[in-house]
């Protein structure tokens, strides 16, 4: 607290004491833009050692100034009191904040020198933010609700438009609003830039408040699409008040809907063109690593400037670039960069967001743009947020009898509470025509009470709302034990059976889509090595290697050395989380892994286990009831329909649910696998090896640096589970259930076959390998097929390579299953 | 589309099936759709590894259970019969269904549902819940960090609210009873197989 509040002082004093003098000492050469060469003044008389010079630096210093204070804003936001923050959003807070500084410009000044001005606004702070948000869209998510999204955006967006536009004309009619110089054309042009619901408003409110994901990707997914439709009508109701009323007859309107479809597919094909020249470069950049980051930000920004200029919808172009382009470029691009973009998009979103809602506060700070109008102020609030909540449900209604999953009526309510306005709509407003519109000032005043209106207010009851509907849904606030355990698990068979059924969009068209898509585009706009890294199963083995590695040798190194490795008889060590050790759940894995090999190969059936001592803390008793409670409802795992949160601001990296899905994968792999081995300890296996298209992977891991890009981050878990190819329906899977396949993991084998195999070296050879290659390879030696810990166990000398020796005896298997195994599934 | 009647003709006792399970043609086509792209290899039934592959299933935590619930015991395979009969389960209850006193009643019952779920516990089948298998489904559904003793604590308070004739089991009245208060429709359904 003290410190925000040692923030705010700092950051007024700054403002009042060093930027004001520096603007009233500009008085006459305000727009002058010298040459920082010529720093002779006319009157010299001698050398000055150091000159003040302010004009030379003034346009880059002000603009940087303000970022500065703008991220100080965010800071003392961030900062303040936990109360505060929890009941205001942040974008609230940050409007308020813009007041207070608006308010020492304003009485520095005597005039608004620092606005928001439309120019900045639509080319420097808004293109980063849709970027953003597309960037890290749920693609899967999307697509399968587009068709909802399309509705609401395209006709809930036309009917707010239209009917805000049309009351307020018939309440000045009427004349509530006493005397205004304002038609019908002018109140349909308020109504449409008034009509459109913001994306960055909403993202920042609704990330405060956790919905579930259908429902979110509905409210932002139209945010975004609905500029479309926005920019149509503010053009044509803006060219149409131009012509004046006469000249409108049944071609301009005709004009006016064509233009619709020409600006909004015009835009997103645009966009489609970015994407695919985004992924052909990032596919040839391999050479260059250093700067391919830069160019999803450049090209980014090309499909934003290009569509502005062809007058087609530069949000709609940079959307499409945006959700079409992540799969590649994330596929494409070396993991270093792809974790630059991310930070870097997350960073310059964050940045516009809150300069964004800053401005918007100190923009209101000046009294020439105020005219109070009681009742068209006040109307307006009411027919937006009226006709909102009508139109939501009016669509919704008729939307859910097409719709597989329907939507339900707490998800409408807080659709339309949360259709909050914007900065997009003042952009709209402060760039009327002044001419032409004579009650500008008016709409102004206007548009900035309503987004004060939606995102403080309608902002701060968000939450409150949300919850005491959920309360009142859930209708019994206590509930047993069994009764929570079995809500859980009925949400769970709920999640499986409709997977089973086939969900929302698994039809013809999907999986012809996927299957096209893997087979043309991906060739086309994928680097070949990331195509067949695709693998899903792969890339989570990749990513286990990695920690199980790490944490692997950082427990060693704390141990002191790594000789431990080689006694059998070590006490035991519990990889577990009560030991309060840093390991994650990932451990338990490694050593149900080897126990699992380990037991098969040597028929003595004793595990060596390897272990390290680590000391016990003391374990928790449970005893309370409470604590019960309490357990089930921090630890049972969530299901796909409680809130598995997929977007945020100011997070890129996975979520807590998505490593829950992580764990519980493993989980059901360490699950299947194992009972795979009871199913092969009984049955006589055949012979039959089958070559794994992994193992041309393994084998390209075994040579170097793993070129498989990690595809664990949030949103990328959803394309890669939304990716094509048949990972998990592979041999892993075949060896689980069929009881009398075929042995495909050539591990096994050599017990069967050739007991010397050199695939088991700990067993077979006694005396030394280097202790720490050796010591290595008797833990990390996994099945085949998974390879855990291969990569970080690179040798390419020929004598110690178990791998090498193993992969050798496999390599002439005919690739029969080649085709098959990348044989895409679509479920 | 034209080919409706002649895809339903193509499966055989589509009036049973429908008789039985209260699917529409035009849901039965869709399961049927469905059946044969799960169905990869055309065999005409399917096996554990084709459920396997659906991925989604491998990122829930009782999948395995639940694909375990198809199969019958001791057979491997499952036909379209069986595989309709068991999603029937999930129907929506159908409110205005005249109650007839002597026909059986529909797979999509509130009872049936619940059987479903109870035999998902009940994995060999005793028709009562042991505390070692609610350990394995709690084991199954809690994340990592839970030691064994919370689960076992957890385990053994869940029984002592459910078990009434403290036999240390929870049987499949108890089950019922305990979950009186759950809508059960609610939760157990599948709109889009209405």
């Amino acid at each position: 607290m003290a410190s925000s509040i040692c923030l705010c002082l700092l950051r007024a004093v700054f403002l009042v004491c060093f930027v004001n003098p520096l603007i009233q000492g500009l008085s006459g050469d305000v727009n002058l833009v010298q040459d920082p060469r010529h720093r002779l003044e006319k009157n010299l008389t001698g050398l000055s050692i150091v000159t003040f010079d302010w004009h030379h630096v003034q346009t880059p210093y002000l603009v940087i100034t303000w970022v500065f204070v703008a991220g100080l804003a965010k800071l003392s936001v961030i900062e303040l009191n936990h109360h505060v923050i929890s009941v205001v959003p942040e974008s609230g807070l940050l409007i308020i904040l813009g007041f207070i500084l608006g308010g020492i410009v304003w009485g520095a000044d005597k005039a608004q020198t620092f606005k928001l001005l439309p120019p900045t606004f639509f080319y420097y702070l808004l293109p980063q933010i849709i970027l953003d948000a597309s960037y890290f869209m749920p693609n899967k998510l999307f697509f399968s609700n587009l068709g909802s999204i399309l509705i609401y955006a395209i006709f809930g967006t036309c009917w707010n438009a239209a009917t805000v536009g049309l009351s307020l004309w018939g309440c000045y009619e009427a004349g509530v609003m006493g005397n205004l110089d304002i038609g019908l054309l002018q109140f349909l042009l308020f109504g449409s830039l008034i009509a459109a619901v913001d994306p960055v408003a909403v993202i920042a409110v609704f990330e405060e408040v956790h919905v579930n994901e259908v429902l979110f990707i509905l409210v932002f997914g139209e945010s975004l699409l609905n500029d479309g439709v926005t920019v149509v009508l503010y053009n044509v109701f803006d060219a149409f008040v131009a012509l004046g009323g006469p000249r409108i007859d049944a071609e301009e309107i005709f004009k006016g809907i064509f233009s619709f479809v020409v600006v909004a597919f015009g835009g997103s094909f645009l966009g489609v063109v970015f994407a695919v020249l985004l992924s052909l470069l990032t596919r040839c950049t391999k050479h260059i690593q250093i700067i391919e980051a830069g160019f999803v930000f450049v090209v980014g920004y090309l499909a934003y400037l290009t569509a502005d200029m062809l007058s087609l919808s530069a949000i709609l172009s940079v959307t499409f670039c945006g959700i079409c382009c992540q799969k590649y470029v994330n596929a494409n691009m070396d993991e270093k960069s792809v974790t630059t973009v991310r930070h870097a998009m997350k960073v310059l979103a964050n940045g516009s967001e809150t300069m964004i809602f800053v401005f918007l506060g100190i923009t209101a700070i000046d009294t020439e743009i105020w005219v109070w109008n009681t009742g068209f102020i006040l109307l307006t609030l009411l027919f937006v947020f009226i006709y909102r909540i009508i139109g939501v449900f009016l669509l919704t209604w008729m939307l859910n009898k097409f719709r597989l999953v329907p939507i339900e009526v707490i998800d409408q309510v807080v659709m339309s509470y949360g259709g909050l306005r914007g900065a997009v709509a003042y952009g709209l407003a402060a760039m009327l025509d002044k001419d032409k519109i004579p009650e500008k000032n008016l709409i102004i005043s206007t548009t900035l009470i309503v987004v004060y209106f939606t995102v403080i207010l309608q902002g701060i009851t968000m939450k409150p709302l949300v919850q005491w509907l959920k309360v009142k849904r859930a209708a019994h606030a206590d509930l047993k034990l069994i009764e929570k355990l079995n809500n859980r698990a009925f949400d769970h068979i709920l999640s499986a059976v409709e997977d089973i059924c086939g969900r929302i969009g698994d039809n013809w068209w999907t999986r012809g889509w996927n299957r096209f898509e893997e087979n043309y585009i991906s060739w086309l706009l994928m680097k070949p090595k990331a195509r067949k890294n695709r693998d899903y199963l792969f890339s989570i083995f990749h990513k286990l290697n990695l920690e199980d590695a790490v944490n692997y040798v950082s427990e060693g190194e704390r141990q002191g050395s790594l000789a431990f490795i080689r006694s059998d008889e070590v006490a035991n060590v519990d990889f577990k989380k009560q030991f309060g050790s840093e390991f994650t759940d990932v451990m338990p894995d490694i050593m149900a892994i080897i126990e699992i090999v380990l037991s098969l190969v040597n028929k003595k059936d004793t595990i060596p286990s390897v272990s390290l001592d680590i000391h016990g803390k003391d374990r928790k008793n449970v005893a309370d009831d409470i604590n019960a409670h309490h357990l089930l409802q921090q630890h049972l795992y969530r299901s796909r329909k409680n809130h598995r949160h997929k977007f945020s601001r100011s997070h890129f990296s996975i979520n807590q649910s998505e490593d829950e899905v992580q764990e519980i994968f493993q989980r059901t792999m360490r699950s299947r696998l194992e009972s795979f081995k009871s199913a092969k300890m009984g049955v006589n296996p055949a012979k039959k090896i089958t070559k794994h298209h992994k193992k041309d992977l393994t084998h390209k891991m075994a040579n170097g640096h793993p070129d498989g890009t990690d595809h664990l981050y949030g949103d990328e878990v959803d394309s890669a589970v939304g990716s094509e190819t048949g990972a998990i329906r592979g041999t892993f899977m075949r060896d689980t259930y069929t009881v009398r396949a075929g042995i495909e993991n050539p591990v096994f084998l050599p017990a069967m076959d050739s007991p010397t195999h050199s695939s088991l070296p700990w067993l077979m050879e006694t005396d030394a390998v280097a202790p720490s290659q050796r010591a290595q390879w008797r833990l990390l030696w996994t099945p085949n097929r998974l390879r855990r810990l291969a990569p970080m166990r690179v040798s390419t000398c020929s004598t110690d390579s178990f791998l090498m020796a193993d992969l050798e005896e496999h390599e002439e298997k005919p690739q029969t299953d080649h085709e098959e195994e990348i044989r895409p599934v679509f479920d | 589309m034209g080919s409706t009647n002649s895809t339903l003709l193509k499966i055989p006792n589509v009036e049973v099936l429908m008789q039985e399970t209260g699917f529409s043609p035009a849901h039965i086509i869709r399961l049927h759709d469905r059946f044969k792209a799960l169905d990869k290899e055309g065999r005409g039934h399917l096996c554990p590894h084709d459920f396997g592959a659906i991925k989604e299933l491998a990122m829930n935590p009782i999948g395995d259970r639940i694909i375990g619930a198809f199969f019958s015991p001791g057979k491997e395979t499952v036909d379209f019969h069986t595989f309709v009969k068991i999603l029937a389960h999930f129907r929506p209850v159908d409110k205005d269904r005249p109650k007839e006193p002597n026909s059986p009643e529909p797979i999509n019952s509130r009872s049936n549902k619940l059987k479903f779920a109870f035999q998902l516990y009940d994995q060999d089948k005793d028709g009562k819940i042991s505390r070692d298998e609610l350990l394995q489904v709690l084991r199954a559904m809690l994340g990592m960090q839970v030691t064994d003793e919370q689960l076992e604590s957890i385990a053994d308070r869940t029984i002592q609210e459910a078990d009434l004739d403290r036999d240390d089991a929870i049987s499949f009245e108890e089950f019922r009873k305990s979950l009186e208060k759950i809508n059960i429709d609610h939760k157990m359904s599948i709109r889009f197989l209405r």
